[in-house]
């Protein structure tokens, strides 16, 4: 007889002493871990019930400001440190790991309508009512030194816009019409006008970086390339300059700064546009979701996500293909947010807002900050993971959705909603006793643009 | 000329140069057979041609890098193979059969978690090897039968801690017994028909509590750890602790029979003589569902491991399946031509084993509900339980036998059996060790039984070795992810399927509200193409319709000038010979 009983020493299984951490043998089996599926999904759906409890994205409001805030101003090369305009002419720098002001400067008079960091990060510039360029000194200046700008240009009107080019010393602004500085000279080297009044935003195409885009009081959008020779012309050939005309007024444009043939623009119809600047017939997405005006946008470092800045008072994140937002964020006291700026190391979002605070946000709200334990980082992969891999049952759908917004913000959004349909209703009634074919059907992407000149 | 020797000679043969020739030979063999276990490597050389180059490839790098710093080439190269059955084991679905027009984003989307899940069941497949432990086993000798190998031969022969395993305790007072081994296997709770109730840690024999609870005792059972059993008494049904303190008396289980634990679902679900299935959520003390089940007398139970289906055996042969999510059986099955006596389930899910008064015992394939085999037992089995391993116990009378392998071959005598003083009344194996637990008339009998309980563990999932602290952090991570009852039904997976029915019904919705369908396929607008006429340099040539156009102006332009100063050229000629030819008045003095 050969005999062979299962004998376990306890020591294999057992710690030695009380200092060893517990000794876990696993085995794989999957006929030992029955209703996987479903063990997964209660975890699945437990961290989604905790992420939303966790979800608290506000971090801290950096107050000083005498009056709103007008226009932000990321550092080129220092993550910590943000720049503040508002619209009695002050410019305030700010450190954001202590979360106080270092320098006041007044830099104008009158709203300080644009500002911009050099990309050396030596000095910045601003442009304000007072129809003044002035650039200045990153530093600090010393004790019984005066606040002095570098250089100041006095220009002929008024400037609502100003970007800086990403590598040499020129930079744009655009009023009346679109102006390319150059840093050494005091008159434009170019200047752009298209019969258009006045110009809101230009922006430098952070890749191909001759490229520049511009948001025009007349509805449309223009691009234009700096290297055309011929200036002041309203139709030349090919990429010298494209326009689209689109239903209303767009407000500030944003290039994606990963796939920058891509920018996306927000508008005055409450909706922001994507548009592939090679193919501007119609905008590749549509993203919805704001009760009013969008007035700023701003893109993630990592080109997968932006956020918006809405006259109705909050703050959206969009993921870049999306229809609508994964994400909003307001508070009892903020009021219209004017600006917005995603932080290059794509994990905070700062936005300045009428009532004169600069407010500083997780861009995920339920993300832990600060260093992870391992065992820590493993469970938040796994629980994503899981996140993910569930993400469209219905019941964890619905879990991950669910935000709370102010009564206001909820009922208009009915309200819209209930015109839109209306609308709908309308139009399939009509179709439907019309001709076949006399009222086709139009997509959401193509209503909204009027024509496309190149 | 010494150097030249050495160098010329051949390096001494090692064991794995012999082994390989072997190996190769093998190879060669079974390929002309046929008939050999197709490996990994193998089932990859059968990819396409341009995959086996780059492999080849790669395998070739690999070598080159791996040469030793002696110069000799590694001799087993790549990693090591994988044996198909083990890899079988750690499969979890069937590729997808890809539709012929997926989109780009989902086409890379399924290939990588494919990719993901395959590298998943290698790296188990291969961590497998390394589990410590070994099943048990028992072989005669020749001639020898294993059945008629007592238990004391095999405590004898087996180590002291092992052959401590086998023992008898004599309750001859307030028998018969009903045992419940708990899931770790550590602890054991057994009840006497006469009110008899204690809990032991079996392996140390520690008694931690017994009391009487002065009633008739139908059944007991662990709930989810060793600190509470349920106990089904005359009237009602009780959890104690691990104290013998009495922790609830539930009034809503009357008459309770039979009990099993759904461990979890965190459900006790209890069969009564009321023929009313009841089920306990003991995380949160509610009853879920009580189905009324209208066939009587509820004496006969099991549960499906695999699917958390309670499996019930009636008086007119038949087992029905119940979920707590229906009011009507799932399944009925006429089993046996009198009453079902017991009924078991293996730990797969796979097989359903049942007795009957007819005494036979029948095994049926629970997922397609077909019988595979029956057997005739000449006294029936009046218990029956599976282990872990797939070792099937029957109590016939006082005689518990013990079968290996009865649903793949006919089986035609037990492999193990043994004689216990009474009437059997609880049979039951206990996980993770070799060992099945007889409740009877006299007491209670631990057999040993080599090969039952499955070797090796998995520490987060049932630890026999766990510390207290261990037990808490396990109990607070196993309530986190107490499974949901509406999510028990007949196929496990199916949370993990396509809810092709809703998405169709969205967007048939969909369709209605925006009066057009925005899947629908675009309207086919054809190119107009012509062989080698329709590249983009010939269109744009096309379009410009007159060739070099811009041009034609300057060659004309310069045409006209070459004519205008041809002729300007030659009216000069033309004066000159004109004048040439006119005689002046010099001309009288040339010579």
């Amino acid at each position: 007889m050969k005999v062979k009983v299962l004998s376990r020493n306890p020591d294999d299984y057992i710690r030695e002493t009380k200092l060893d951490i517990q000794r876990v043998p696993r085995n794989y089996d999957p006929t030992l871990h029955p209703f996987e599926v479903a063990r997964e999904y209660t975890r699945a759906l437990n961290a989604t019930k905790l992420e939303r409890v966790f979800a608290k994205p506000f971090l801290a409001s950096l107050d000083g400001h005498r009056d709103g805030v007008n226009c932000l101003a990321k550092h080129t090369t220092s993550l910590s440190t943000l720049l503040s305009g508002s619209c009695d002419g002050e410019v305030k720098v700010w450190n954001l790991s202590k979360r106080e002001c270092v320098r006041t400067l007044q830099a104008h008079e009158g709203f300080v309508r644009g500002m911009v960091v050099r990309f050396c990060g030596t000095s910045f510039f601003t442009i304000g009512d007072d129809k003044t360029i002035k650039q200045w000194k990153m530093e600090t200046p010393g004790y019984g030194e005066e606040e002095e700008p570098l250089h100041t240009i006095l220009g002929k009107t008024v400037f609502t816009g100003l970007d800086h080019h990403q590598k040499e010393g020129v930079f744009a602004t655009c009023g009346q019409q679109v102006d390319i500085w150059d840093e050494q000279r005091s008159s434009p080297i170019r200047s752009f006008t298209w019969g258009v009044d006045s110009f809101s935003s230009v922006s430098f195409n952070p890749v191909e970086t001759e490229l520049l885009g511009s948001c025009a009081s007349d509805r449309s959008i223009v691009l234009y390339d700096m290297r055309e020779s011929a200036p002041l012309k309203k139709v030349t050939n090919d990429m010298d300059y494209m326009d689209v005309i689109m239903t209303m007024r767009s407000n500030t444009l944003c290039w994606n700064p990963m796939e920058a043939y891509y920018f996306t623009c927000a508008n005055e119809d409450y909706n922001l546009y994507t548009y592939d600047m090679r193919y501007l017939e119609k905008p590749l997405v549509v993203h919805m979701d704001h009760v009013s005006a969008v007035l700023d946008v701003d893109y993630s470092p990592t080109g997968q996500e932006f956020v918006s800045a809405s006259f109705d008072k909050t703050i959206r994140i969009f993921p870049k293909d999306a229809g609508h937002s994964r994400e909003v964020y307001h508070t009892k006291r903020m009021q219209h947010v004017i600006c917005i700026k995603w932080s290059a190391d794509s994990k905070y979002i700062l936005s300045g807002s009428d009532e004169m605070n600069i407010r500083l946000w997780k861009a995920n709200a339920a993300e832990k900050l600060g260093v992870l334990a391992p065992r820590e980082r493993e469970a938040a992969n796994y629980s994503q993971k899981l996140k993910e891999k569930f993400q469209n049952h219905p019941q964890i759908r619905r879990i991950a959705r669910h935000r709370h917004l102010p009564k206001s913000i909820y009922h208009q959004t009915k309200e819209l909603r209930v015109m839109k349909d209306a609308r709908r209703r309308k139009e399939m009634n009509v179709r439907k006793h019309s001709k076949p074919g006399a009222v086709p059907v139009v997509s959401e992407k193509e209503k909204h643009v009027v024509t496309v000149v190149k | 000329m010494i150097t030249l020797l050495i160098l010329s000679e051949q390096a001494p043969s090692r064991y794995w140069q012999e082994l390989q020739q072997e190996k190769d030979e093998a190879k060669d063999a079974g390929a002309g057979e046929g008939n050999k276990e197709p490996t990994t490597e193998e089932a990859e050389e059968s990819k396409t041609p341009k995959q086996k180059k780059r492999k080849f490839k790669e395998k070739q790098d690999q070598n080159q890098d791996k040469k030793c710093i002696s110069g000799k080439s590694d001799p087993f190269p790549g990693k090591a193979r994988i044996p198909e059955d083990r890899l079988q084991k750690f499969k979890r679905k069937e590729k997808i059969k890809k539709p012929p027009h997926q989109h780009y984003k989902l086409r890379t989307m399924i290939a990588r978690s494919e990719e993901a899940s395959e590298m998943a069941q290698k790296q188990a497949a291969r961590f497998d090897l390394l589990l410590p432990e070994e099943a048990g086993f028992l072989e005669g000798d020749e001639g020898e039968d294993t059945c008629l190998v007592s238990q004391e031969d095999i405590a004898n022969a087996v180590d002291i801690t092992s052959g401590a395993k086998h023992f008898n305790l004599k309750l001859s007072q307030f028998g018969p017994y009903r045992i419940d081994y708990s899931k770790t296997g550590r602890h054991l709770v057994i009840g006497g028909r006469k009110g008899h109730v204690a809990c032991i840690d079996w392996q140390s024999k520690h008694l931690m509590c017994e009391i009487n609870v002065m009633e008739s005792v139908n059944d007991v059972k662990w709930l989810h750890s060793e600190s509470m059993y349920a106990v089904a008494q005359k009237k009602w049904l009780y959890v104690y602790d691990s104290n013998g303190i009495e922790l609830h008396c539930i009034r809503k289980f009357n008459d309770v029979l039979r009990m099993q634990f759904l461990p979890y679902h965190f459900l006790l679900a209890t069969a009564s003589a009321t023929s009313f299935l009841q089920y306990l959520d003991v995380s949160v003390g509610k009853e879920v569902v009580a189905i009324n089940t209208k066939t009587g007398r509820l004496d006969v139970m099991c549960q499906n491991p695999q699917n958390a289906i309670i499996h019930l055996g009636h008086p007119n042969g038949t087992v029905t399946l119940w979920s707590p999510n229906q009011k009507e059986a799932l399944v009925k099955m006429l089993c046996h031509q009198g009453a079902v006596r017991s009924v078991a389930v293996e730990k797969n899910g796979t097989y359903m084993v049942t007795s009957g008064m007819d005494k036979k015992l029948k095994v049926y394939d629970i997922r397609a509900f077909k019988p595979l085999k029956s057997y005739f037992l000449p006294a029936g089995a009046s218990c029956l339980s599976l282990s872990q391993r797939g070792l099937l116990s029957a109590a016939t009378g006082d005689i518990v036998q013990v079968y290996r392998d009865v649903w793949s071959t006919p089986v035609t005598k037990p492999y193990m059996a043994h004689r216990v003083r009474g009437t059997v009344w609880g049979l039951h194996f206990c996980p993770f060790e070799d060992v099945l637990g007889v409740g009877h008339q006299d007491g209670f009998t631990s057999m040993l039984v080599p090969g039952a309980g499955e070797p090796n563990f998995d520490a987060l999932d049932a630890n026999p070795f766990r510390s207290a602290k261990q037990r808490q952090e396990w109990e607070v991570k196993a309530l986190l992810e107490k499974i949901q009852p509406e999510l028990i039904s007949l196929d496990p997976t199916e949370l993990g399927h396509v809810d092709r029915a809703t998405f169709e019904q969205k967007h048939e919705d969909r369709v209605k509200a925006l009066g057009f369908d925005p899947l629908a396929k675009v309207k086919f607008i054809p190119k107009f193409k012509k062989k080698g006429r329709s590249s983009a340099g010939r269109v744009e040539k096309r379009k410009k319709q007159v060739a070099h156009e811009d041009q034609r102006d300057i060659i004309r332009k310069a045409m006209e000038d070459k004519r205008k100063t041809e002729e300007e050229r030659k009216n000069k000629e033309q004066k000159k010979t004109l004048l040439s030819s006119q005689k002046s008045a010099l001309d009288r003095f040339k010579k």
